[in-house]
């Protein structure tokens, strides 16, 4: 199998590299991707670059086009994280043959075990702080590097620093599978609440320019940029409902009993 | 952008992978592919792609490696190559 | 010879390298007989893939693909010029932060077919899985009917 693998490797890598031979310069600013063909008009990046500000007024060209010109992608990029979700439960979660338990279900009283004092006290502090982090990333996706996906991780995170920190029976008290299950479905239903609210104004799906009504806001622009705080919000929910659930799933084999 | 940064980045870049691959205990295994996620991370940020650096930060650190080790945990720690 | 080497390999070398670190990854996926290990090599090729993808929109000497931000009366937008080229391309960056989200998801996945495979099995080798397929294909059977509830 190595001599194959070498094989295949060497072919595959030859061919790529005889085909980096013909690319431009990295960094050239007048290359195809960044400056479009000439005589082909005006290149789509030199559109977002300079009407994304006009359009929405939100200074984060990342964001604007992940949340508003391409919502559609982000959609289902969103979906995609369900559906992860829903596999992992449905591989590990479901079974028709009972797993014998070879480990003992500790109690999950986090203030009796003298070993978690060091882990447990700075856990204490610092979730908090890394929580409210998580949500100043979501609230400021428009202004900095961030958005509604890496708030997500960072507030997952933060409960399987929990987890790890006591125990997995200890966060499921605190976060239980019902609670992410659902909250993960709500996340997507306001992602595709939105859009379906443009649609009953009677104008496209994810058009978010005619909420300027219902936000009595002064001028459309302003109402995708709010629109765009709200999407963003509904992918904060399913991904965080999400990666927690993995990772409860994964470590305790679908028990949800003990976990690391 | 600077050239020098950027090529001892890549060099430290394929030693990781090289390593992650090569070590036999698993848990050293994922702690090694944390390690290359990192230094991706600030590939891009001296790219000028700092969302796409945040996202990679927060995932790679934060989730990715966790889950790797929880697997590991529920399997064996020893691989035989 | 410094001039070969700046003018021949410089340019060039990133990409190089960028095509190594995806040959790494394929490598291990087709060679390792540990399934750890072949996620590794698959989670390296990803994001060697993406790291290419990303190395395609850099101007040099450009910022972040945040526009300045300058609100208030005196400033009005229409009257304001944005020169692209002092903005990193901000396309090749939206594409990959969904290219990063799929990857950790379809890790996940694949973290947890690789547990109730151990379930059942009791190893991670694929050739000591192949063996155990071959040597008792009842096993095969009996595996495949525990996912049906």
């Amino acid at each position: 199998m190595k001599c194959f693998a070498l094989f295949a490797v060497f072919i595959t890598g030859g061919l790529l590299l005889f085909g980096t031979a013909d690319f431009p310069e990295q960094g050239d600013p007048h290359s195809p991707p960044n400056a479009g063909i000439p005589g082909d008009g005006v290149s789509i990046s030199h559109y977002y670059l300079t009407q994304t500000e006009k359009d929405t007024h939100v200074p984060n060209v990342v964001t604007a086009v992940l949340a508003d010109y391409r919502g559609y992608d982000t959609l289902f990029e969103t979906v995609v994280i369900f559906a992860a979700g829903m596999a992992i439960f449905a591989i590990l979660r479901v079974s028709g043959e009972p797993r014998k338990r070879h480990r003992p279900i500790t109690d999950s009283s986090i203030n009796g075990d003298h070993r978690r004092i060091i882990i447990g006290t700075t856990c204490r502090l610092l979730i908090p702080v890394i929580q409210l982090f998580a949500l100043y990333v979501v609230a400021h996706g428009h202004h900095s590097p961030g958005g509604g996906f890496q708030g997500g991780v960072i507030l997952g995170a933060s409960f399987i620093l929990f987890a790890l920190a006591n125990n997995l029976t200890a966060a499921l008290q605190r976060f239980s599978e019902k609670t992410f299950m659902n909250l993960a479905c709500l996340g997507i239903l306001i992602y595709a609440g939105f859009g379906i609210f443009c649609q009953f104004l009677e104008h496209n799906f994810l058009d978010y320019g005619v909420l300027q009504k219902i936000f009595h806001t002064a001028d459309p622009q302003m109402a995708r940029s709010h629109s765009m705080l709200g999407v963003e919000i509904g992918v904060a929910f399913t991904v965080t409902a999400i990666m927690f659930a993995i990772y409860a799933n994964l470590s305790s084999k679908g028990e949800l009993d003990n976990g690391l | 952008m600077i050239w020098q940064f950027e090529t001892i980045l890549l060099i430290f870049l394929v030693i990781a992978a090289v390593i992650s691959l090569r070590v036999k205990d698993l848990l050293s295994a994922s702690m090694i592919f944390g390690i290359y996620s990192f230094l991706i991370c600030l590939l891009w940020a001296t790219m000028g792609a700092v969302d796409v650096a945040f996202t990679e930060a927060a995932v790679g650190a934060g989730v990715s490696a966790v889950f790797f080790i929880a697997t590991v945990y529920n399997t064996k720690r020893r691989s035989s190559d | 010879m410094s001039d070969f080497f700046l003018n021949i390999i410089r340019p060039d070398f990133n990409f190089w390298i960028y095509v190594i670190l995806m040959m790494i990854g394929l490598w291990a996926v087709i060679a390792k007989r540990n399934l750890i290990k072949k996620l590794i090599g698959l989670s390296i090729f990803q994001t060697a893939i993406i790291l290419f993808y990303v190395s395609l929109g850099v101007k040099e000497g450009a910022t972040i693909p945040i526009v300045e931000h300058h609100s208030g009366p005196g400033h009005p937008l229409e009257e304001r010029t944005i020169d692209p080229e002092k903005y990193a391309n901000p396309v090749p960056h939206v594409l990959m932060l969904t290219a990063i989200v799929v990857g950790v998801s379809t890790l996940g996945v694949a973290l947890a077919v690789a547990q109730s495979l151990f379930n059942d099995f009791g190893t991670l080798e694929e050739d000591e899985i192949l063996a155990r397929l071959k040597m008792d294909p009842e096993l095969n059977r009996r595996s495949n009917s525990s996912t049906h509830v």
